[in-house]
């Protein structure tokens, strides 16, 4: 299968690109957003500030470029725990991921006006959930999508099977995003799977599917941009495997020295999204330093704000364990609930 | 005999791996597989090193899917070999739990014993120790719930290295669920060589007469702490781990009982149909005369377990809320 790129390895485009030189910078803005965010949180993490934390390093292009087609309050988006790149894109409140990450119920729920599901922790089990979720904007008469995330492990799961079906079947608006990183934790994905790419199996499902470089955000933004188009026209859905690195460990509880040497993480590195695009910028005279600078000085206010917000918030409260379980509290429910508060 | 072997101090998972390491080596049958196993040794390093020793066609990774390692596990098992499966979480043994309720435990039923299924399936199971939603569930009751399939829970480095041995030589399937907060938590000198521990029994881990505190896994150590506490106000707790609670040892738990007259279950699951109801509905029907207070159960609130917040430790039983209990039914 061919692969989708715009940009060549540097950042030099390709070909003609099919955004304005305002979406460009727009776009190039949300990767460093992302990225700012990400080596944040991990110094977090290692201060004890944050819980266990799933760095997306170098993943950035593969969910910005899909999360900038989305709207928050009209579109859904259903990520599992490697995507805090494409909720903050989609319009999560950089101090509720902080909060989500520190494993504050406070983080746990998006804002009525953004349509994410808190982050998904078994694997695949979005999926077949994510089309349930894109076939109802049909019977709600809305001409809303949803687009959701999985790694290339998660694949192999049978819950992704049968949400590709299901999805397929009803033609559901839908898209599924598979972050092709090279590894399920110690596992590379040649191990994993004896095709050569995911994408593939869209044709035993009888959808389109395409492979797109993952480290060029023009490229994937526009692969996600037309299967939105199609999603919103009533043609079904679309499987999207981005082909990544996971530049970090799986999480900051990894150790990768483990399993892997760190070559071929060297080699992705020259291939970072962030400095690609910013390269493409440069050489299309839509960039400087200045700009650069400003954009840092930006992004670092705006988290810092957000960091005290989410440092402002009250801390959890031993009886919100089970508040939230039902609708009406429930007498067992209630029970805790009265001890729980006896012990504050 | 095993009192007389020499010892070294391990911790749960180094004593696991030894375990592991041995059935690899005394039954060529024995396979390990699961996800980050080979390789990787695990994630929490139970098959450390085995990959190496022993070689990809006896310790392998698999593809992350569940089902298939259990049902893959019972194809393999069916046909002759002694699989020894892992899962990374126990709270990610639902998406197998068609194999595990349509076929683990049913197998020797439904072929009259011409297919049988001696597979043993490990998996870190509770929490205290901070890990992300989903990764601290205790679905023992679960696995208890289902004909056929026995369950254990070892609470000691040098209980779960016999209990393991005698799962994997045991001729039906064996849930083996280790808790998180003992891996590296709790050191201890284990008997050196192979060894096997009889499924089926609790012990006696401290004798006591005030009352009956009943537990196993990552409550052991919360029990033996609330009755050293206790003993300080001159109360003598009984703390019985029940380590194998498919086939229960109904005869110790009663036992107990008959002695103190009072019973307390501790467990981390949720409280409502969790394993400790069991307990307590075994002890209701055989010792209900001996019973001089109502039997109380601790466990976890009928919530999800909470992940690495602040407020983790409120869920999770503690010494405290043992404590409690335990002034509950002495004070009836
Ligand atoms: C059902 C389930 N099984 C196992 C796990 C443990 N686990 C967490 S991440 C992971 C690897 C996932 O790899 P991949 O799907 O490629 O995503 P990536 O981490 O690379 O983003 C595993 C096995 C889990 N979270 N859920
Ligand atoms: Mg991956």
């Amino acid at each position: 299968m061919e692969t989708v790129r715009y940009l060549d390895d540097t950042g030099i485009p390709l070909r003609e690109l099919p955004f304005s030189p305002e979406e460009l910078r727009q776009g190039y803005r949300a990767l460093r957003r992302a990225r700012l965010f990400d080596e944040k949180a991990v110094l977090l993490q290692r201060q004890g500030r944050l819980g266990v934390y799933p760095p997306f390093r170098g993943q950035e292009a593969a969910q910005v470029g899909v999360a900038l087609c989305l709207k928050a309050d009209h579109d859904w988006l259903l990520p599992s725990y490697r995507e805090s790149a494409a909720a903050l894109t989609f319009g999560m409140p950089i101090h509720k991921l902080i909060l989500s990450w520190r494993a504050d119920p406070a983080g746990w729920g998006a804002p009525p006006d953004v349509n994410m599901v808190q982050f998904y922790i078994p694997i695949a089990t979005q999926i077949p959930q994510a089309a349930g979720v894109a076939h109802a904007q049909r019977l709600l008469g809305k001409n809303a999508v949803a687009a959701v995330f999985i790694g290339d492990g998660g694949t192999s799961e049978g819950d992704f099977h049968e949400g590709l079906n299901f999805a397929a079947v009803f033609g559901a608006p839908l898209l599924v995003v598979v972050q092709n990183n090279g590894w399920a934790i110690s596992v590379p994905t040649h191990k994993q799977m004896k095709v050569e790419r995911i994408a593939q199996r869209a044709q035993g499902y009888g959808i389109p599917g395409v492979v797109v470089d993952g480290n060029d955000l023009v490229a994937v933004w526009n692969v996600a941009k037309e299967a939105v188009e199609r999603a919103r026209r009533g043609e079904g859905p679309t499987l999207i495997e981005a082909l990544t690195y996971r530049i970090a460990p799986h999480t900051t509880s990894d150790d990768p020295s483990r399993y892997r040497s760190e070559e071929t993480t060297r080699e992705w590195e020259r291939r970072d999204p962030i400095a690609r695009m910013k390269n493409c910028l440069a050489h299309l005279g839509l960039w400087d330093e200045e700009e650069e600078a400003r954009l840092s000085e930006a992004l670092e206010a705006e988290f810092a704000a957000e960091l005290a917000l989410a440092d402002q918030a009250r801390e959890p409260k031993p009886w919100e364990i089970v508040e939230q379980v039902y609708a009406e509290m429930q007498p067992d429910q209630k029970a805790a609930w009265v001890y729980l508060r006896g012990e504050a | 005999m095993i009192a007389e072997r020499q010892t070294r101090v391990l911790n749960n998972v180094q004593a696991i791996n030894e375990a592991l390491d041995l059935a690899l080596e005394r039954d060529p049958r024995v396979v390990l597989f699961g996800e980050d196993v080979g390789t990787m040794g695990g994630v929490f390093r139970a098959s450390d090193g085995l990959q190496q020793k022993y070689g990809e066609q006896r310790v392998f990774d698999t593809p992350l899917a569940e089902s298939g390692i259990v049902g893959f596990g019972i194809g393999l098992a069916m046909a002759g070999l002694r699989p020894v499966a892992e899962i990374q979480f126990a709270g990610f043994l639902y998406p197998a739990l068609d194999q595990i309720l349509s076929h683990l435990g049913r197998m020797r039923h439904r072929t009259r014993g011409r297919f049988t299924i001696p597979m043993v399936v490990r998996a870190p199971y509770g929490g205290g120790v901070k890990t992300p939603e989903q990764h601290a569930d205790s679905p023992e009751a679960i696995l208890a719930h289902v004909p056929g399939v026995k369950v254990v829970i070892p609470s000691s480095p040098e209980r779960a290295k016999g209990l393991l041995l005698a799962a994997i030589e045991d001729p039906d399937p064996v849930f083996f669920l280790e808790a998180i907060k003992l891996y590296r938590g709790v050191k201890a000198p284990v008997p050196e060589g192979y060894y096997t521990l009889p499924l089926g029994k609790a012990r006696v881990v401290r004798e006591g007469n005030a009352a009956s505190l009943f537990c196993y896994g990552g409550m052991v150590e919360v029990c033996l702490k609330a009755a050293e506490v206790a003993a300080r106000e001159g109360v003598e707790l009984e703390v019985v781990d029940l380590e194998t609670l498919v086939p229960l040892d109904t005869e110790t738990i009663l036992a107990s009982v008959r002695k103190t007259g009072r019973a307390v279950v501790v467990y981390e699951a949720m409280r409502t149909c969790g394993f400790g109801a069991e307990v307590a509905a075994r002890i209701a029907e055989e010792a209900l005369d001996y019973l001089q207070a109502p039997i109380v159960r601790v466990a976890g609130w009928d919530a999800p377990y909470p992940p690495f917040s602040a407020v983790e430790h409120y869920y999770r039983p503690d010494a405290k809320r043992v404590l409690e209990a335990v002034r509950r039914v002495l004070t009836h």
